[in-house]
């Protein structure tokens, strides 16, 4: 377990965080840290309101109330400061096809203002295996290979704040392993705060110091992924989650 | 402004262009397919009978200038339309990227193609049929720029609708030229349109400049006041698209339809 360093503010800080789609309320007084050098893992049943957080914190949705600071800076107010320190990979939102690696990477770096690109880049192409991809355009990858430049891009801008939207999901096992040793390491190494979200609950106990559960827009349980099952009194990770899925009143998720 | 930001935009329409012949390939075919027609046509009218009017400054060149207006629009509208269909909005959006840094990227890429389409109607209308652009003398520039600036605005305008309305309107918005042609009086004096119609014109900073072309073929001055007036009208509806599109896209963050653009509407 890496403890989180505390000298400094969060990289993340959601509060009292609110979205409302007319009668339908998607995320409902959320506040949550996230701190350097932490992977928190963002777990709920589908629609639960994971993916609406994340859009509000990259500032592509606004928040009906509430707030967002990436490493201190408002992302309503600042929105290009916040958004300079954080970067993302989600399966649904892959990179330009008809670009190659290389590009794709370029072009980003670019908007990232990331220095020494061109040195940059290739780190990330070791780093992720990619180098033989190099020159081949990200359409004619195989969805894990897909991932993987998903992730070199969001490394780019070496991210104090990194989001997750299930980015082993594509993955077979061995580069999923690969890949969440990387995340780890570079958790560990650059001190980055990751918001992770997954639904493999071995995964998730394997990558995250802390799990924050959601159902129908609310927070209801967090803790270490390890101990939080028994203090409910559920046997697995899994077990919980399944509990608040189907059970959400039983743990304060009313409405 | 970040100029790097800007250059990542233009860099990746350039990445597309060179690889993609078929991206190339419109940049310059439909606008000289437009001056070989028109050419034949004008040389036709100049031979069928002794009107004492030069068709070719006065029809070849006006189609020359509108086809420019055009290809500028759609250089605009077809680099945001990249990433419409490369499904890109949420990685761009999220970024540090501002909004005019976005734009302007748009506009130098519609600038850099425009330029290309410029060059090849010139060499093929200058070449093939004798449109010789001394005729309009240091007027061409001011009649580009304004026409420049006008495709410009109406690029941007096309964009944020289709932003606003979602990928199927893109089909409104390649026509656009073709709405607006009768209102531009390109081929006709502004005094041949209805009187409601010559007021739409006159918010039209093209027309301004086809005007002038005409006064000039003619012999006559052209109107300073007039053409500046043009270029006045083209800045400010440049700026007012910009305030458009921006204000489309906080719209689109605030609805929630940037995040979920594939369902075209949040309602």
């Amino acid at each position: 377990m890496i403890p989180a360093e505390t000298s400094r503010p969060p990289v993340l800080s959601v509060r009292a965080l609110h979205k409302r789609y007319r009668e339908l309320v998607a995320v409902e007084e959320l506040s949550f840290d996230v701190g350097r050098g932490e992977i928190v893992g963002l777990l709920g049943p589908n629609g639960a309101g994971k993916t609406t957080t994340i859009n509000m914190v990259l500032g592509v949705l606004q928040p009906s109330a509430g707030q967002v600071l990436v490493d201190g800076i408002d992302v309503a107010r600042r929105r290009e400061q916040a958004l300079a320190r954080t970067n993302f990979a989600a399966v649904y939102a892959p990179l330009p096809g008809n670009l190659t690696v290389w590009q794709n990477l370029r072009y980003f770096g670019l908007i990232y203002g990331v220095r020494d690109l061109s040195a940059r880049i290739d780190a990330l192409l070791l780093q992720f295996a990619l180098e033989r991809f190099r020159d081949t355009r990200c359409g004619l990858l195989s969805s894990g290979e897909q991932t993987r430049v998903c992730l070199a891009k969001a490394m780019l801008n070496r991210p104090p704040l990194l989001l997750l939207d299930e980015p082993t999901a594509s993955l077979d096992p061995a580069t999923a392993q690969d890949i969440r040793q990387l995340i780890r390491r570079l958790a560990r190494e650059e001190g980055g705060g990751i918001l992770w979200t997954s639904h493999n609950m071995g995964e998730v106990e394997e990558v995250c110091d802390r799990v924050l559960l959601m159902s129908r827009g609310r927070l209801l349980l967090q803790g270490d992924p390890c101990t939080l099952p028994q203090e409910h009194g559920a046997d697995s990770l899994e077990d919980l989650f399944i509990r608040v899925a189907r059970e959400p009143l039983q743990f304060g998720g009313g409405r | 402004m970040k100029w790097r930001a800007v250059a990542g935009v233009v860099l990746r329409q350039v990445y597309l262009m060179r690889s993609s012949p078929t991206r190339v390939l419109p940049l310059f075919a439909w606008v000289a397919v437009d001056i070989v027609l028109w050419g034949f046509f004008t040389r036709w009218l100049n031979a069928a009978g002794p009107s004492g009017i030069d068709f070719v400054p006065q029809l070849l060149g006006a189609v020359l200038l509108w086809d420019f207006f055009g290809r500028v629009m759609q250089g605009v509208t077809t680099a945001f339309f990249e990433d419409l269909w490369s499904r890109n909005f949420l990685n761009v959006f999220a970024t540090p990227l501002t909004i005019s840094e976005y734009v302007s990227g748009l506009v130098v890429t519609s600038t850099a193609a425009s330029m290309l389409g410029l060059a090849v109607m010139l060499l093929l209308a200058s070449a093939g049929f004798g449109l010789s652009f001394f005729a309009y003398g240091i007027l061409l520039l001011p009649f580009l720029l304004v026409l420049f600036l006008f495709g410009i605005a109406l690029g941007i305008v096309a964009s944020a609708i289709v932003l606003r309305y979602g990928p199927a309107s893109e089909w409104l918005v390649w026509p656009l030229p073709a709405v607006l042609s009768p209102f531009a009086a390109v081929f006709y004096p502004l005094s041949t349109l209805p009187e409601w119609m010559q007021a739409i014109s006159r918010l039209m900073p093209p027309s301004y400049v086809f005007e002038g072309m005409r006064a000039v073929v003619a012999g006559q001055g052209v109107s300073w006041p007039m053409l500046l007036g043009g270029l006045a009208l083209a800045l400010l509806q440049v700026f007012l698209a910009g305030w458009l599109f921006a204000r489309v896209h906080r719209h689109a963050v605030n609805s929630g339809l940037l995040a979920r653009y594939s369902a075209e509407s949040v309602n």
